[in-house]
């Protein structure tokens, strides 16, 4: 069975001005959207209390809001947890008062209303963790980052590792942008995944890459020009690229609709990547190689010529 | 062309009997058990505990099934919880309060697998309820202690030596000593070097006033840190020990932070009220002099000296003055006992060691008919829990103190002598509690999840790729092998994040496997034999499956040096799962081909 023989080479890099364009958008929007709604921090960053708690039966969110609301810690957040029995409670942090004491006062004046209410989950989390996790992980996105470019100038060329990095942080900030716009929790578990996703997208530019690079070096592919070359290269690697992302996002799915909750986000966040993974691999690195001006002699070294030996 | 020598079939029928046998003891559930450890220092568990333990389990008529000794503890394995509870209470009614009697859960690996070391994956907090802190040690607060410590060396030892001194003051981040003339700053000099080796000594001399300065140097700074961290962690310990949590986890984070989590802690108030105390215990002199007490009532109080209430047995609250030096700290306080004093009021009984016997001694015989103090510093706090009068002087290291306090009070306050006092005040800056039900629901939703992505992966592959996703799937159940086996073997703690990072290596390690089959598609579409397709295609997608999972790899090991908690635990895994999966993608896969396809001569096609 084959899904994606394609005979013809697909003029992919015809396209290029089309996607850049499209890329472009989507990235200003992005950016758009993290500027002026921001990202929904969760607790690990911003420091705070979170609760989960269960009901026996279904409640009426607004019931334990207003519940929460009573007790005056100010911005307090109450929201549902995918069922209507599992409620979230984020409330900020309290000068002077310990966690155990909100999260008892809260328990407290909820169990009042319905006594059916069990504690799942507590989480506390001091402003100063926060503002520690906050420079790892931007200190983790630069490491990644400059490893990578690194190992693709040391096995590739600087066109290849600019392009595929550039590729990458394109996806990156949409996955950013998509959290910013509909405000989902980005927590340590997101950001877990948004690195993952760097692998994983870079993972794709250089499948594509390798065969830029190989078909460089074919003998009857020299008479073509370089994006033919590239058009080349994307259509023999379309049939694995699609197969691959498809068994990937068939996990990361799984995971999103089996994984419950706790894994809600980190899946989200692979999702979204995988499937610009995709694309930024295809049409936003590729076409950006060409930009670079890529060409045969700066994948091909220039072939030495030995001098003859007079005997 | 497409065989492999028989000795690496042999090589991967060893690694694959090798990583059943590491990821078979998973396979076997736990049961309730209970554990016996020490509850004091000084009480020792030894092996001959196993006997002891299991004849009380037997009369109490719950015969365990299993019983051994490991790592400073009894183990006893039950059948039913309800046996485990009825074996927990005889244990603790027959042993005392000496020994920590907790439950726990043991796995049913059988013994044969134990002793090869293989173990069941160790299970985050987050799958199987507890509760998670990150402690931060104040290490002001650790310095400024050190500083007030080395003044009442100082003084004692110019006292020893006669010599004659003036104030003695902590400053800011030294200790200062003012000396009469030239002659007694030279002794003091010569005296404090000797007594303070580590410490930096500078003998001042200005305008007729003579100083000694005594700081401490960076190396000195760094090791007292260091210890400080190390002293706390070590009193955590003896604190979570008195709760009877099995298997708590106590390690330093980073460079002044403590984990503690402490697996299926259900009370968690309890819990944090006996870590949060940061309890120690000052023996000061009290000042009865009444005009210096009105005066320090009237909001004078005299320099070097420091107002407190002091609880009388009535519950009265009255003021106390209380000299500023710190004669004896909770340090060397070896053992603390709650009892009762000859009068039969309740007591603590305190034993001091080598150090504090000396010092106390020598304070209670300066100090005959005046006032101590024992005070309980708790978050920086003070509190005066009895000012007994010395009666004469008190050696051998054994002291009681009894006064205001009722038994419940004379057993908290030994159980926080005896766990041994904190070097420094310490801050809870991350607290996470996780309830039992939701761990179990994250174990079956994440082990889930991870299963019907491999089914649907799989169903795939094999209809996809026929013969060769057949291959493909195997190599993948061989990677999951693999990574489940070094997960166990390794130790490495399984969170709900590296359960999803199983979920998406498993996702990410077929693109190998797809890369490989597409090769060699493409390879026969080029009109190469078959045996050419198979090795030509496995050796062209080589370069790119490195290529690809090397740069993977960067990513992954970056999250490991950043991470902390869970996400290191999706990090491990995610590593891990990036080496076995080229693994058993390039060698797992390639072997079962060619035991397929290599023996034939006359090829014609290939099931791809």
């Amino acid at each position: 069975m084959e899904f994606f023989h394609v005979k013809r080479d697909i003029p992919f890099m015809s396209y290029g001005k089309l996607t850049t364009a499209i890329s472009l958008a989507t990235f200003v929007l992005a950016i758009f959207f993290l500027i002026t709604k921001g990202l929904n921090f969760g607790v690990e960053f911003t420091g705070g209390t979170v609760m989960e708690l269960r009901y026996g039966q279904s409640v009426e969110i607004n019931q334990v809001r207003h519940g929460v609301e009573n007790l005056k810690y100010g911005e307090v957040q109450v929201q549902s947890l995918g069922t209507t029995r599992d409620i979230m409670v984020r409330i900020p942090n309290i000068q002077g008062k310990t966690s155990a004491q909100l999260s008892n006062e809260v328990l407290d004046s909820l169990k009042k209303e319905r006594a059916d209410v069990e504690l799942r989950k507590v989480e506390f989390i001091g402003p100063s963790v926060g503002d520690e996790l906050f420079t790892h992980g931007i200190t983790a996105l630069i490491l990644v980052c400059v490893g990578i470019v690194a190992y693709l100038m040391l096995r590739f060329e600087w066109r290849f590792a600019l392009s595929a990095i550039i590729a990458n942080m394109h996806d990156v900030i949409i996955i950013l942008g998509v959290f910013a716009l509909f405000q989902w929790e980005f927590s340590l578990t997101v950001l877990a995944g948004i690195l993952a996703v760097l692998g994983y997208s870079v993972n794709e530019s250089v499948v594509v890459f390798d065969r830029i690079r190989e078909n460089f070096r074919k003998p009857n592919l020299r008479g073509k020009t370089v994006p033919e070359v590239i058009d080349n290269a994307i259509t023999a690697t379309m049939s694995r690229t699609i197969i691959t992302h498809g068994s990937t996002e068939a996990m990361v799915l799984a995971m999103l609709i089996f994984g419950g909750a706790a894994l809600h986000g980190f899946a989200m966040a692979l999702t979204i990547g995988i499937v610009f993974g995709i694309y930024s691999s295809v049409l936003v690195a590729s076409p950006l190689l060409l930009m670079f001006g890529v060409t045969r002699d700066s994948m091909i070294k220039p072939v030495k010529i030995k001098e003859e030996a007079v005997v | 062309m497409n065989r492999y020598p028989l000795w690496k079939y042999i090589l991967l029928i060893i690694c694959l009997v090798l990583a059943a046998l590491y990821a078979l003891p998973n396979l076997f559930g736990e049961s309730p058990a209970v554990q016996v450890s020490s509850g004091r220092v000084t009480v020792k568990v030894t092996e001959a505990m196993v006997t002891q333990a299991s004849q009380i389990a037997t009369a109490a008529g719950v015969t365990p099934i299993d019983a051994y000794f490991e790592a400073g503890s009894v183990k006893l394995r039950f059948k039913d919880t309800d046996s485990q509870i009825k074996a927990k209470d005889a244990i603790q009614a027959a042993l005392g309060t000496d020994y920590v009697i907790a439950l726990n859960l043991l796995s049913d690996t059988p013994p044969w697998l134990s002793k090869l070391h293989a173990k069941p994956m160790v299970l985050g907090l987050d799958l199987r309820g507890g509760v998670h802190f990150l402690l931060e040690v104040d290490m002001k607060a650790a310095v400024d202690k050190a500083l007030e410590k080395t003044a009442g060396d100082v003084r004692r030892e110019l006292k020893d030596k006669k010599i004659r001194y003036g104030k003695i003051s902590k400053e800011r981040d030294r200790v200062e000593v003012q000396l009469r003339d030239a002659e007694t700053l030279a002794a003091a000099d010569k005296a404090i070097r000797q007594l303070l080796v580590n410490l930096k000594v500078d003998s001042v001399s200005t305008d007729g006033n003579f100083k000694l300065l005594i700081t401490y140097p960076e190396t000195a700074l760094l090791q007292l840190k260091n210890d400080a961290v190390k002293q706390n962690i070590t009193t955590l310990h003896n604190r979570v020990n008195e709760l009877g949590v099995a298997e708590p986890v106590i390690q330093q984070q980073g460079e002044g932070r403590i984990v503690v989590q402490l697996p299926g802690v259900q009370d968690t108030a309890k819990a944090k009220d006996i870590l949060g105390r940061t309890a120690t215990l000052e023996v000061r002199l009290v000042e009865d002099d009444q005009a210096k007490l009105t005066e320090a009532m009237n909001g004078n109080v005299p320099a070097g000296y420091e107002l407190m209430t002091e609880r009388r047995a009535d519950g009265r609250s009255v003021p106390i003055l209380l000299r500023k030096e710190v004669e004896l700290t909770g340090e060397n306080i070896n053992d603390a006992q709650a009892g009762f004093d000859d009068h039969n009021a309740p007591a603590v009984h305190l034993g001091l060691d080598a150090t504090g016997a000396t010092i106390f001694k020598d304070l209670t015989r300066e100090n005959v008919n005046k006032r101590i103090a024992m005070i309980l510093v708790e978050k920086g706090k003070g509190e005066v829990v009895t000012a007994p009068v010395v009666r004469g002087e008190i050696g051998g290291g054994r002291v009681q103190i009894s006064g205001s306090m009722g038994v419940a009070e004379a057993n908290d306050t030994a159980l926080l002598l005896r766990a041994g006092s904190l070097a420094a005040p310490m801050n809870i800056v991350e607290e996470r509690t996780i309830g039992p039900s939701l761990g179990k629901e994250n174990i079956s939703k994440g082990f889930n999840s991870t299963l019907y992505g491999f089914a649907a992966i799989a169903i795939f592959m094999m209809i996809y790729y026929r013969v060769f996703g057949v291959v493909s799937t195997l190599a993948l159940g061989a990677n999951l092998l693999f990574l489940i086996a070094l997960l166990s073997l390794l130790g490495i703690t399984l969170t709900l994040p590296g359960i999803a990072a199983i979920a998406l290596t498993l996702g990410m390690a077929i693109d190998s496997n797809v890369l490989i089959n597409e090769r060699v598609r493409e390879e026969l579409r080029e009109g190469m034999s078959p045996h050419m397709a198979i090795q030509n295609g496995y050796k062209h997608a080589f370069d790119t499956i490195l290529d690809s999972n090397i740069t993977t790899l960067i990513a992954g090991l970056a999250l490991l040096i950043f991470g902390s908690g869970a996400v290191r635990g999706f990090a491990w895994v995610h590593c891990l799962g990036i080496m076995t999966s080229m693994f058993s993608a390039v060698f797992v896969s390639r072997a079962l081909i060619n035991l397929i396809y290599g023996r034939r001569r006359h090829l014609t096609t290939l099931s791809v």
